[in-house]
């Protein structure tokens, strides 16, 4: 039998020796911190401190705004300098904390739990709730939300995503070496708050030392199980990862708690253990700083609200002149028009393209309807003409062609011999019409 | 932090960031590429006629594409090689001794009439190498029927005109046909190989079937158009494409006479011109091969795979909006709205 996959999907070129074995190290936070209030899909944090205030490292700054939202502490202990709306990584402005750092690294007072495992699943929720976790894998979606499935969803097994399938990045794959340990905690404590008896870890192959270093750490554990995964992008979608393991099907524009599934990424795994054992909030992240634009790559514990500027100095500087910074991985990441923008619960990397390695796309041909895209969506989409409508401005037409199913992967503009930008003509067409 | 920042000025735009090495033209120029083992071929066996020929449809297919870009104001786009691949189908399509000029217009009706008068590269509904071939078809019937024996030598310029195998067996029969070559074994050779009259570049099977494979080794084809096609050729004629009743037929004349093979492997393929979805690809494929033999055994000429592939491509965006392919997930959607 084959390794569990799905159909469709890409092969590009992995690049993920330029990190892959370079030790998470420690980033040395900077001066200047500017925390979002917003890192999170849901509602903005409200802000609990006053300019001037004195901050812990490990505080409470921002709570949450609604249901759907997750709390916000300092990462650093220092002095509030400024609160007001500062630039974020996708462009848009928003309501930030700016933390004067003093070096002295102070916790506030966090709540251990020895006896973690002995807590009720509501406490665990609340400890995950309050330690402000959200999906680290890149969407950011509130933890503790995916973690409360409505009465009539029955969930029965937790997937640990150690996929990885973006080229270049190798945080998740560092965290798998270095914690496996503390990774199969975390899973243990879904699972225990969800109420279910099976937690499956899915692994790229070609990751082998990390199967190897999971598989080692489930040892002795039930229920719980390392699966490796054809290496293949978007092996990572939560859709694409529930029907390799489990051969689920979700819901078109459906979640996968309506198949009895919750997805957590490896550090958010790692964030839960945490949270749940030390009561530690989230304020540091794996970052994967790397691309054959910058001097020294590398994977790097990173403080919430540290400028990618000082990421990019920590890592040596640019070489090979700069063309793109890109937070994320290159199939779905977003570039970043500017250094200053801070690292968020769901930076999962930087990526530093040459100019010379740029496709430009600005110059793209028509469709000549190879039928490439069409063999490689893993939502078995027909982008060619969701691409050619967007053209016209047919919207309309583009939804009856499922645009909505479309999460924007980019295997179709990946493998266009035209090179057409089909996500963005896919976005653009997404703005234009209700779902 | 500043300096870094006023150093360099980033490039921005959507994901993905980075592209597979494929591009348009490189699909072009190897499509071309494996057309060479066929077209050689043809020179061998038809000479310096075939080269002018060939020559002429090239060159008038890249010129009035250059031109027409010019006077439209577009950009010229002619590296891209579409309308190179263009004129050299249109070439091996073309019996080796038509007078000059059938070429040229062959090329001129192919690129600017079917190709860009239809928006251009991507928007042209029928194969354009194949409307210019049926323009100066029906133009010139009898330059266009007049077939030139292949002799295998460059110095026989006023070679002997003889008949298509297929058209042999059309007028004649598999009695006259088998008269012609000897024996079955030896007509399935020279067909295989190409010494038989023909288009020049249609007569060599196994040149052809090299550059086919080629292509679907590299996956610049898929299976699904070609086996299809052929496959359906090939039923057909075995059932029906007897004398002696059904289950009587010879599929491998069939298979390898005529224009089957440069149509199944290089001309019902264009991408443009076909059904993207590979479902609908082999609908595609049977309907060719069914109208295809409709013509060889019941319609007026001889051979039937130019006006198969051109009454498919009319339905080509038909089959790609009927075959439904389920995105992901959609079933279980479809039972909760019933519900």
């Amino acid at each position: 039998m084959g390794l569990a996959t799905f159909k469709g999907g890409i092969h590009p070129p992995d690049k993920k020796i330029l990190a892959a074995n370079c030790a998470i190290a420690e980033a040395k936070p900077p001066k200047t911190l500017v925390i979002p209030l917003s890192q999170h899909i849901g509602a903005p944090c409200k802000p609990l401190v006053t300019i001037g205030q004195e901050v812990k490292k490990g505080e409470l700054i921002g709570e949450p705004g609604g249901f759907v939202s997750s709390p916000v502490h300092s990462s650093v202990s220092g002095k509030v300098v400024a609160i007001g709306d500062f630039p974020s990584a996708t462009g848009k402005m928003v309501s930030s904390v700016v933390i004067e750092n003093n070096f002295r690294d102070e916790w506030t007072t966090l709540k251990d739990s020895p006896d973690y495992m002995g807590l009720s699943a509501d406490e665990l929720r609340g400890k995950i709730k309050d330690a402000g976790i959200v999906g680290m894998g890149g969407a950011a979606f509130p933890t503790n939300v995916k973690l409360s499935p409505t009465k009539e969803k029955t969930i029965d097994v937790v997937l640990i995503n150690g996929a990885e399938c973006e080229p270049y990045l190798t945080a998740d794959y560092r965290l798998m070496l270095e914690k496996p340990t503390e990774i199969v905690e975390g899973l243990k404590v879904l699972m225990k708050v969800l109420g279910v008896r099976k937690g499956y870890i899915g692994i790229e192959s070609n990751k082998p030392d990390a199967v190897a270093s999971m598989q080692e750490a489930v040892t002795g554990e039930t229920g719980i199980e390392v699966y490796a995964l054809e290496v293949k992008y978007p092996q990572g979608a939560e859709k694409m990862l529930i029907k390799a393991l489990l051969d689920r099907e979700v819901p078109a524009r459906g979640l996968p708690m309506d198949v009895g599934v919750v997805v957590q990424n490896v550090g958010t795994s790692l964030a839960v253990y945490e949270a749940a054992r030390y009561g530690k909030p989230l304020i540091e992240r794996v970052v994967t700083v790397t691309g054959e634009g910058i001097n020294t790559p590398g994977n790097l514990m990173v403080r919430i609200g540290v400028q990618i500027s000082s990421l990019i100095e920590e890592c040596g500087g640019f070489k090979n002149g700069v063309g793109k910074v890109i937070s994320g991985g290159p199939m779905m990441g977003f570039a970043l028009y500017s250094l200053d923008v801070p690292v968020t619960k769901g930076t999962s990397g930087i990526l530093v393209i040459p100019e010379k390695d740029i496709v430009h796309t600005d110059d793209f041909g028509p469709c000549i309807r190879c039928g490439r895209c069409i063999d490689v969506c893993p939502m078995n989409l027909i982008p060619s003409m969701l691409s050619i409508f967007s053209e016209k401005g047919f919207f309309e037409d583009a939804r009856e062609y499922n645009l909505f199913d479309c999460f924007e992967c980019g295997t179709c503009a990946y493998v266009c011999p035209s090179k057409r930008p089909i996500v963005q003509l896919v976005r653009l067409t997404k703005s234009m019409v209700k779902p | 932090m500043d300096a870094t920042e006023k150093e360099h000025s980033f490039i921005v735009s959507s994901s993905p960031h980075v592209r597979s090495g494929e591009t348009t033209s490189r699909i072009m120029w190897t499509v071309s590429l494996s057309l060479l083992p066929a077209l050689l071929m043809g020179f061998y066996f038809f000479g310096p006629k075939a080269i002018l020929v060939t020559a002429l449809s090239i060159i008038s297919a890249v010129a009035s594409e250059y031109i027409f870009e010019k006077i439209s104001g577009k950009k010229a786009a002619i590296s891209d090689g579409s309308s190179f691949l263009t004129g050299l189908l249109l070439g091996m399509n073309l019996p080796p001794s038509v007078p000059f000029y059938i070429p040229v217009i062959g090329s001129i009706v192919a690129v600017v009439i079917t190709k860009q008068l239809f928006g251009g590269l991507g928007f042209n509904i029928f194969n354009p190498a194949l409307i210019g071939r049926a323009f100066v078809l029906i133009s010139w019937p009898r330059a266009m029927t007049t077939w030139m024996a292949p002799t295998a030598a460059f110095v026989a310029l006023d070679a002997k005109t003889t008949a298509t195998p297929l058209g042999i067996l059309k007028e004649e029969g598999m009695g006259h046909l088998m008269e012609v070559f000897g024996s079955k074994i030896n007509l399935y050779t020279e067909l295989l190989l190409g010494h038989s009259a023909g288009s020049l570049g249609e007569v060599s099977a196994i040149a052809l079937i090299v550059g086919g494979v080629f292509l679907l080794v590299r996956g610049y084809i898929t299976w699904h158009i070609p086996f299809s096609f052929l496959g359906t050729v090939a039923l057909l004629a075995w059932v029906f494409g007897g004398k002696a009743g059904l289950f009587t037929g010879d599929p491998i004349i069939h298979l390898l006479s005529g224009g089957l093979m440069l149509g199944a492997f290089f001309m019902a393929t264009d991408y443009v011109t076909s059904p993207s979805v590979r479902k609908g690809q082999i609908i595609f494929g049977i309907g060719c091969g069914a109208i295809t033999m409709l013509i060889r055994l019941k319609g007026g000429f001889p051979e039937g795979v130019m006006f198969a592939i051109l009454l498919m491509n009319c339905f080509s965006p038909l089959i790609d909006r009927s075959v439904t392919r389920k995105p992901f997930g959609a079933i279980k959607v479809n039972k909760e709205q019933k519900k």
